[in-house]
């Protein structure tokens, strides 16, 4: 089996389920015959036709709009914006609308559509390119926030959120897009959604992390394993909804918790994890739940970007200093 | 005709090459004086479809009335009349067939009802009850939309989806004259120029964006040529004609299912009413407006007609007068007799299945019900 890149797995993951359910429609700026500024719908256009592979014109509201005229009427369409700094135009379709008409309708109109999105920084692209806005979209009932960290989950998670009848954003790391490779199996087999992946068992802290900042996070692991502490991390995969079950488990045993996100700190969905610890777990924790994220300022551009994302050391800093808790 | 400052030199020639010019028609077969004008359509001599039409619109006004009395005593929420402007919606909603699909606004019952929706149902949307929006069984429009010009990209898609899966019929998108400016509604008409998209866009130019007037919107002279830089017909029709409205609705019906060319409808009439009930129009609107307008209104243009062709009489007006108020009073009884939805439906719609991470606060809420209710 060859080893493929997460934005490969992407592709692959749409093949699948375009040649497997013909209401699959993919759509978005130079997807056709460029295959996607990342080359994430690359040979799509000549396997299934410019019906079920749409170049639309460069109007990301347009896109979000027509999507869920799309998805109401029964087409399965996924749609992408081409960096997720520019998916604002289409915020009002996506909470207002795609969001909410299964609710509006009493479940008569449902809207099956997925929104994807590269998103994050440590690309060195144009400002307004490298943005983790994620919170925006956790916050909104009636979506689904999914963030695949491997080549595996990126397949097995773009097929979950595809065969789900609501809407989900879904936001592929671009640091991540070609950063390390793995096999994955083209099977068609989805993995779940609304379950955090626990990726490495561990006794001391819990690192509970998603998207590209799951390779610091790892990294960060290994070192501290050297130095004898056991981390265990979590990699939450579905921010909305939270399987925060996974997560106290892994508190409750290691009594001390670090939610590492790249996204700005204040109104971060780490503070969210960090309350609903305290709220249930307060009395297992041996130290104060901690976050180790993105500052809060505007990302920086290209040169100083690498000193805005949380870096392996910031990382173990925090497990240092959690770990003087005993 | 905008005039572009174009020299001509001292042969009469052009300076420059013209490459494109254009033209917006406007129609109207029945006129102030409910006179036919020329080249009218056979749905002019067809007089029991003309008494359909009107029946429709006097039922509609009949219930419009009664809606703001029942918000005006607390028995219905805010409410947008749809006063004088009955044409546009019956018109449209009798052009329509089937198998087409309705993305209306928020401001209509004429074409709602002719989709099938009952009158209590709208009671029910405006009374604050989700479940105004579930329309019949069968039915595969969209609901009401708040969100200004939001929808005409919504009608887009479904005219997509139902060219790709090679469906019979087109898509209606209404939205009212303030949702013109939005950038959304000229990304809908773009794409459904280019696509070839089967798609006719409505405009109720009812000259009225709550208080900003049909021209502090746009510095064109019409809202039909705004399709020209999409690349297909807007037309402009007097709105306060229903021959015209439901004619040029079916004409942009065939062209849409028949061709693929969308059309753009500029339907002009007037709004005899506040924005909603909750607006006072004495703020902003010029003082004899509104009665200058009401000379032209479309229910009292088309009775004219009807009596002058001998198709109708005082005594059934009576009639009518009577039995709409009947179907209206029926239809406020059903909606005051449904009773509220559980208080966890709030949690019941919003996925498929509710994720597990909610199902506690829908667990309290349950349990909170009867304590909310009663306090």
């Amino acid at each position: 089996m060859p080893e493929i890149t997460l934005v490969e797995a992407v592709t692959q993951a749409l093949a699948y389920e375009m040649q497997n359910d013909p209401n699959v429609v993919v759509m978005g700026e130079d997807v056709g015959k460029d295959g996607g500024v990342f080359r994430a719908t690359q040979g799509l256009l000549d396997k299934f036709g410019s019906q079920r592979v749409l170049d639309t014109p460069l109007a990301e509201s347009m896109i979000g709009g027509m999507a869920v005229g799309m998805a109401i009427r029964g087409l399965k369409p996924v749609a992408e914006f081409q960096f997720m700094g520019f998916i604002y135009p289409a915020m009002d379709q996506i909470i207002n609308h795609a969001a909410r008409i299964r609710n509006r309708t009493r479940g008569r109109l449902t809207c099956p559509v997925v929104f994807r999105a590269p998103f994050g920084a440590g690309i060195h692209a144009p400002e307004h390119h490298s943005e983790s806005t994620e919170a925006l979209f956790a916050h909104i009932p009636g979506l689904r926030v999914v963030i695949p960290s491997s080549p595996r989950r990126a397949y097995g998670l773009l097929l979950a959120a595809i065969r789900d009848p609501d809407p989900v954003i879904f936001l592929e790391p671009s640091r991540l897009y070609r950063f390390a490779k793995q096999e994955v199996n083209d099977d068609g087999n989805a993995l779940p959604l609304d379950v955090c992946f626990t990726l490495r068992t561990g006794q001391d802290v819990t690192l509970v992390t998603w998207g590209a900042m799951v390779k610091e996070t790892l990294a960060a692991a290994d070192k501290l394993n050297d130095e004898g502490v056991s981390a265990e991390v979590i990699d939450v995969a579905t921010i909305k909804p939270l399987d925060i079950e996974t997560i106290l488990a892994s508190v409750e045993k290691t009594g001390r918790c670090i939610i590492i996100h790249e996204a700005p700190l204040t109104g971060g969905v780490g503070a969210d994890i960090v309350a609903l610890v305290a709220e249930r777990a307060l009395f297992t924790l041996k130290a104060p739940p901690v976050r180790v994220t993105g500052f809060d300022t505007i990302v920086p551009y290209a040169r100083m970007e690498k000193y805005y994302i949380p870096s392996e050391k910031k990382i173990m800093n925090a497990v240092h200093r959690l770990m003087e808790f005993t | 005709m905008l005039n572009i400052g174009i020299k001509k030199d001292e042969k009469g020639v052009l300076e420059v090459k013209i490459i494109e010019r254009f033209e917006v028609a406007y129609y109207q077969y029945l006129n102030e004086e409910s006179h036919l004008t020329h080249d009218f359509p056979a749905l002019a001599h067809d007089i029991q479809s003309l008494l359909q039409l009107y029946r429709l619109m006097v039922l509609v006004r009949t219930m419009d009335t009664k809606a703001i009395a029942l918000q005006r005593t607390g028995k219905l929420g805010t409410y947008p009349s749809t006063r004088g402007q009955e044409a546009v919606f019956v018109g449209v909603g009798h052009a329509m067939q089937k198998n087409d699909i309705y993305v209306p606004y928020y401001r209509d019952m004429g074409t709602l009802i002719q989709r099938g929706v009952k009158l209590s149902q709208i009671l029910l949307y405006w009374g604050g009850d989700e479940r105004g929006n579930v329309f019949g069984n069968e039915s595969n429009d969209f609901p009401f939309s708040v969100p200004v010009g939001s929808q005409p990209l919504h009608a887009v898609g479904a005219a997509y989806a139902m060219k790709y899966k090679k469906e019979k019929g087109a898509v209606v998108s209404m939205c009212g004259d303030g949702a013109t400016s939005q950038g959304d509604f000229y990304e809908a008409m773009n794409v459904a120029g280019m696509w070839k998209l089967p798609v006719v866009f409505i405009i109720c130019n009812n000259q009225w964006a709550i208080s900003v007037p049909r021209d502090q919107q746009t510095a064109t002279p019409t809202l039909a040529q705004k399709s020209i830089a999409a690349g297909f017909i807007g037309e402009q029709v007097d709105g306060n004609d229903i021959i015209a409205v439901q004619h040029r609705t079916v004409e942009a019906l065939k062209s849409a299912r028949e061709k693929g060319e969308p059309r753009l409808l500029e339907m002009v009439c007037y709004r005899q009413h506040d924005h909603t009930t909750a607006d006072d129009a004495s703020r902003y609107e010029p003082k004899d407006r509104r009665e200058q307008e009401w000379k032209k209104e479309p229910v009292a243009r088309l009775r004219h007609y009807l009596e002058q062709q001998n198709a109708w009489s005082e005594k059934q007006e009576e009639l009518l007068r009577a039995e709409c108020a009947l179907e209206v009073d029926e239809a406020v009884k059903e909606y005051q007799g449904m009773p509220s939805q559980p208080l966890e439906s709030m949690f019941d719609y919003l996925y498929a299945q509710l994720p597990k991470a909610y199902s506690e606060q829908r667990h309290m809420l349950k349990e909170m019900e009867e304590d909310l209710r009663h306090a």
